[in-house]
């Protein structure tokens, strides 16, 4: 559903700042404390969520995010719990624009029809499939458009124009652009130049454009927004904050809040 | 599900990070340019003869089959510089990353034939080499690790999931992601995302077309029976490929049964898998209700994968194909049984094939030839099947 994204991206062009966008895995390290820190990392101030489902072979993540896909498999997670742990989230946070990062088997596991329906009911607004790219979007692209479910894709460093504009036509709610090549991690620091690729995907008319990968600081996120960016994801930075304080819920949640709100003071354009 | 690139039949398919698709079509591209170019072909050509010790001998088991009905051919991949068939087609993929201009291999392996066969190929073309290996793999497999590295290749123990094959193909794709530049991956099988299944298949081709060859010299006919293992199913494919057309000819993939197909620890994935997406395509896949891939097992790390190539897929849903599953005990049976009648040490993997094979054999009520693809050479498992090796031997002197 791209209605939230829209609003979200409206209000923030009011305020003069982009979008800061923790992810963190659902399920991690158990399912009632993954609904905690959604909690905590709304009542910071995050102006949405991405969200992944766990998966065994997650090909586009580095250590942070595998172990805490391991963790969240561990503690007994599947994509059917998380989806109704996100529905149990959505009813505290009707606003709160939501998305999902999962991998494609998940996705075809039980249906790809009937994912992007329970996702739909659960209150996913977005779904990014990390292993569909746009040239086998075919299914996938079908199923969420059936459900309303927005399907977004990323930009990666490499990509041309025909590419970009192909992602500019199907994307919908965001679009993900990498700050570098890669797997997700916070060991390396996004890279690439980003004001070119921005300003050609706003010509194609692509949704408000949001940088991930490579994401740690406030600086990154500064330096995204003054790309003409319209907000930063941050994943292995937040992810490892919860791995970091495993022994520790309390101060977990108080480090993530202080992270949400210094990301967040480095958003003003 | 649609597939838009690189189908067979209802499988197949591109499924990779966005990052990665770029490079795909790249070497599509190169794939296509150079199968076009006679140049290309007459310098693989001649690799695999000067270099590589083309072509391989088909060999007629003298006392293997004795008492039966039936004939083994063996077509010999276990005298393929490397010692086993991963050589031919790693020759052929580090020509086209040359032909990309590439500068660094990197590549999964299992066995450690695939890591073997890319560390050759690494110091032949002067390229810097990196092999991921599964730590699990590692440990039983040291001759070959040993065998990377004096060639001059980094090695990296992968300690992720199950420590073994399906991991180490997780950790090559994200080095892929960030190194695509100056780097080609030297994908060893026929599984993962298109152009690969393509590439390596018919990388791999010439071992069934050779052997069609020598087969119709040796007995003026075509086999009742094309054998082969199947982990990821280069081998299985490369000696099929050449007699899909041939519908006289049965085409046997043989899977690990590892401690048996009613137990969970197998890597039987086109028997007990359903279709899923796994390292880049649709295919069968082993995997729980919800669609997390779950761990094989199989004596043999070369086989130890959850996945397929998915032309095999395609193969046994037509029916063109059939697969079927070989213990560790029996392959490991077969294992010293080939040594003992024939002086020949199969692979592990290999093994499998002809324990089927030897099945077929002792039910034939009349003359059978058939054809076993012996893709690799056993050295490397000495160590690891020492411990069993001679009751198994004598349990099957009584069978035959």
């Amino acid at each position: 559903m791209t209605a939230r994204y829209k609003r979200m991206f409206d209000a923030l062009k009011q305020e003069g700042r982009g979008a800061f966008i923790p992810f963190v895995m659902l399920g991690d390290p158990d399912m009632a404390e993954s609904l905690a820190i959604l909690k905590t990392l709304a009542a910071s101030g995050a102006d949405a969520l991405e969200l992944g489902i766990p998966f065994s072979d997650p090909i586009a993540d580095g250590p942070t995010i595998q172990t805490a896909a391991n963790r969240a498999l561990a503690s007994g997670a599947t994509p059917t719990k998380c989806l109704d742990l996100v529905a149990a989230f959505r009813k505290e946070y009707p606003d709160l624009p939501i998305g999902l990062l999962v991998y494609a088997n998940l996705v075809i596991g039980r249906g790809i029809d009937a994912f992007y329906e329970h996702a739909a009911k659960c209150g996913v607004d977005s779904v990014l499939v990390a292993d569909a790219p746009t040239a086998e979007s075919g299914d996938f692209l079908a199923g969420a458009r059936k459900h309303g479910v927005a399907p977004v894709y990323i930009v990666p460093p490499n990509a041309d124009e025909a590419a970009m504009k192909k992602i500019s036509e199907i994307c919908e709610g965001y679009t993900y652009l990498l700050g570098r090549a890669g797997v997700t991690g916070a060991e390396s620091e996004m890279n690439a130049p980003l004001d070119a690729r921005v300003k050609y995907l706003g010509e194609q008319g692509a949704p408000p454009v949001v940088v991930g990968f490579g994401i740690s600081r406030p600086n990154h996120v500064a330096t995204a927004i003054r790309a003409g960016a319209g907000g930063a994801i941050s994943g292995s930075a937040t992810v490892r904050i919860v791995e970091k304080n495993l022994g520790d819920r309390k101060k977990m949640h108080r480090e993530l809040a202080a992270f949400v709100q210094n990301m967040l003071a480095a958003t003003k354009a | 599900m649609e597939i838009r690139h690189g189908a067979f039949g209802r499988f197949g398919g591109m499924f990779v990070p966005e990052i990665l698709v770029p490079t795909l079509e790249q070497l599509e591209r190169a794939f296509e340019d150079a199968s076009a170019d006679a140049a290309f072909a007459a310098e693989l050509d001649g690799l695999l003869r000067e270099y590589a010790g083309r072509e391989t001998p088909l060999y007629r088991c003298r006392n293997l089959t004795e008492g039966t009905k039936a004939t083994i051919f063996l077509k010999r991949e276990d005298l393929l510089h490397g010692g086993a068939h991963k050589t031919n087609q790693v020759i052929g993929q580090a020509l086209l990353a040359r032909r990309m201009g590439k500068t660094r291999l990197i590549a999964e392996t299992g066995a450690g034939q695939h890591g073997v066969a890319t560390a050759l190929a690494g110091a032949l073309f002067k390229m810097k080499t990196r092999v991921y290996m599964g730590s699990k793999d590692m440990a039983r497999q040291a001759p070959n690790v040993y065998r990377m590295r004096l060639m001059g290749t980094e090695v990296v123990p992968v300690e992720t999931g199950s420590c073994s094959l399906k991991d180490a193909i997780n950790e090559a794709l994200r080095d892929w992601s960030e190194s695509y530049e100056n780097t080609h991956y030297l994908l060893g099988t026929v599984a993962g995302p298109h152009p690969f299944p393509t590439i390596v298949r018919e990388f791999q081709r010439v071992i069934g077309r050779e052997a069609k060859r020598q087969m119709i010299e040796a007995t003026g006919r075509l086999p009742d029976y094309a054998v082969a293992c199947v982990g990821g199913g280069s081998n299985a494919i490369g000696l099929f490929a050449d007699f899909i057309d041939e519908p006289d000819v049965r085409l046997v993939g043989v899977e690990p049964a590892g401690h048996g197909l009613h137990t969970e620890k197998h890597g039987a994935t086109l028997e007990k898998g359903r279709p899923g997406i796994l390292h880049g395509s649709y295919s069968y896949v082993l995997q729980d209700e919800d669609g997390q891939i779950v761990e094989s097992h199989s004596v043999s790390a070369g086989l130890d994968y959850p996945g397929v190539g998915a032309q095999h897929s395609h193969l046994m849903e037509t029916g063109r194909a059939e697969y079927v599953g070989i213990t560790d005990d029996e392959a490991l049976a077969a294992f010293g049984l080939l040594s003992r009648t024939e002086g020949i040490i199969p692979a592990l993997e290999s093994a499998h094939a002809l324990a089927h094979a030897l099945k077929i054999a002792r039910d034939a009520t009349r003359e059978t030839v058939i054809l076993v693809n012996l893709s690799g050479r056993g050295d490397k498992d000495i160590e690891q099947t020492m411990p069993y090796t001679k009751l198994e031997v004598n349990e099957y002197d009584r069978k035959i």
